[in-house]
């Protein structure tokens, strides 16, 4: 198995997505607007801005992470590449973990290189900085593989989009409390930042472990 | 009792069961109500108040319940694939939201005059709006797939990642420190509720679970009778003769 095909596939997934939709940048744009909607939302107040910055960063990349994801495995279904998946060799689960890799890498990924930036527009402190960031680079994996399970319910839908926010975000709501909480640690006195970045990693860990299994049956079950 | 799997048998034995269910909802509910709203005392800090409790509490119960017995029916669907399991699944996700609901309302009402507010971000609160959404996600995830096998089979898997939220809302009251009271009735060494309280509610807790019972006989009986409509009007539409033995229009499969 010289070139194995996940690698294979993973290399696919970069190609498509930096073809059809610029790869990483069109989540950061879209980020980058979200940011700045806020302080026309609630006022340029540079205090407050620091207060809930981490806070908007997070809702950002949380609905960042839904762009894009209802096509994750629906353009697959399209055109026929994803009953290749399903009838290979390889498993289906490990087919679905380097999707998910892959979309991460596109859409997540950015997202927590940007956050620094976006984090001083927003007035953060240096080390709230460092927080907000971390806590991004560890839960915004957690949410990509949360919404392949969305993604594999509506994969036969033709607008299945509005629905699978639906589906998604409730189940995002443990990390998005965990990281939020984490990412403030800095700015509130009350809250450390260990226990609940820790919690954090955890459920990353635990979506790892579970998610792919979820999708791959979401998957056999939709598409036959 | 494998055989009562079967829709054939298990229509008549619903049909059977319900007066019986239905009239044990009753009683149970004119026991429930007349200890809650009057044997039962008023609260000695709360007042009169605290008989919201007896409506509260039992709903909260069943609205886990009814999830629990979701999941066990999404457990049936994907491993036994049974169409009865399919039609128990959905029956049940309209009468839990319903249930979710009346917890979140009068927790509501009973919040503003004892904590001064409807509404608090609590764990307890947070995790019943979640479980809340996801029976409303579920909802709609039946009702944008038009096969009812697959629609099944999708809700399942989805029905069996929520579940994650249920042992959350249980102990949310003890992990977090919570404005919600902590359990006082299911916990370790017995209910701290005084006598007088607690059974008026334990009665409420039956009624409710019978209503639930009954409720969810007669849907998951809509729901066979449904599809064995849908099969017909398929069969009508795409011009197949009757020349079928009818008991095949009694196996309620989705059509794939």
């Amino acid at each position: 198995m010289s070139p194995s095909p996940l690698a294979a596939l993973f290399s696919r997934e970069i190609r498509v997505a930096r073809r059809l939709g610029g790869g990483g940048t069109m989540g950061v744009i879209f980020f980058l607007i979200l940011v700045t909607i806020v302080p026309f939302a609630i006022g340029p107040d540079l205090n407050l801005l620091s207060r809930i910055g981490p806070a908007i960063l997070w809702i950002a990349a949380l609905l960042a992470t839904l762009l894009g994801l209802d096509r994750l495995f629906q353009a697959d279904h399209e055109d026929g590449s994803l009953d290749l998946m399903l009838t290979s060799d390889t498993p289906l689960e490990l087919v679905v973990l380097v999707k998910c890799l892959a979309h991460w890498v596109v859409t997540g990924l950015p997202l927590v290189i940007a956050a620094p930036l976006f984090g001083l527009m927003l007035a953060l402190d240096p080390q709230a900085l460092w927080t907000v960031t971390l806590s991004l680079l560890a839960g915004t994996p957690a949410l990509a593989l949360l919404g392949a399970i969305g993604a594999a319910l509506t994969v036969t839908l033709r607008r299945g989009g509005l629905l699978m926010a639906i589906l998604i975000l409730p189940l995002a709501i443990p990390v998005l409390i965990f990281g939020v909480s984490a990412a403030s640690a800095s700015t509130s006195a009350t809250t450390p930042f260990w226990p609940p970045f820790l919690i954090l990693c955890a459920l990353t860990l635990a979506t790892l472990a579970a998610a792919p299994f979820a999708v791959a049956a979401a998957l056999r079950h939709m598409s036959e | 009792m494998l055989k009562y799997a079967n829709p054939t048998f298990f229509l008549p034995l619903v049909a059977k069961l319900l007066p019986w269910l239905a009239g044990a909802t009753v009683a149970a509910f004119a026991i429930g109500i007349w200890g809650a709203f009057f044997s039962a005392p008023a609260d000695y800090q709360q007042g009169e108040t605290v008989r919201i409790m007896y409506i509260h509490v039992p709903a909260a119960w069943l609205s886990m319940f009814c999830y629990a017995t979701m999941t066990a029916s999404a457990l049936g669907t994907l491993v036994w694939r049974h169409p009865l399991a399919d039609a128990a699944q959905k029956a049940a996700a309209p009468i839990g939201a319903a249930f979710t609901f009346v917890c979140l309302v009068t927790g509501s009402l009973w919040g503003k005059p004892m904590w001064g507010t409807w509404w608090v971000w609590d764990a307890r609160l947070t995790s019943v709006l979640v479980l809340f959404v996801i029976y409303l996600g579920l909802i709609a995830l039946w009702q944008t797939i038009e096969d009812p096998g697959r629609a099944a089979r999708g809700a399942a898997i989805l029905t069996l990642v929520g579940v994650v939220n249920l042992p959350i809302i249980k102990f949310s009251v003890d992990w977090w420190n919570t404005l919600h009271q902590p359990a006082s009735v299911f916990r370790m060494g017995g209910p701290t509720i005084a006598p007088s309280m607690l059974w008026p509610l334990l009665v409420m807790g039956i009624a409710f679970t019978l209503l639930f019972t009954t409720l969810h006989l007669m849907a998951t009986r809509n729901e066979i009778l449904r599809r064995r409509l849908r099969r017909l009007a398929i069969q009508t539409a795409t011009g197949e003769t009757n020349a079928q033995p009818t008991h095949r229009l009694t196996m309620t499969g989705g059509a794939e």
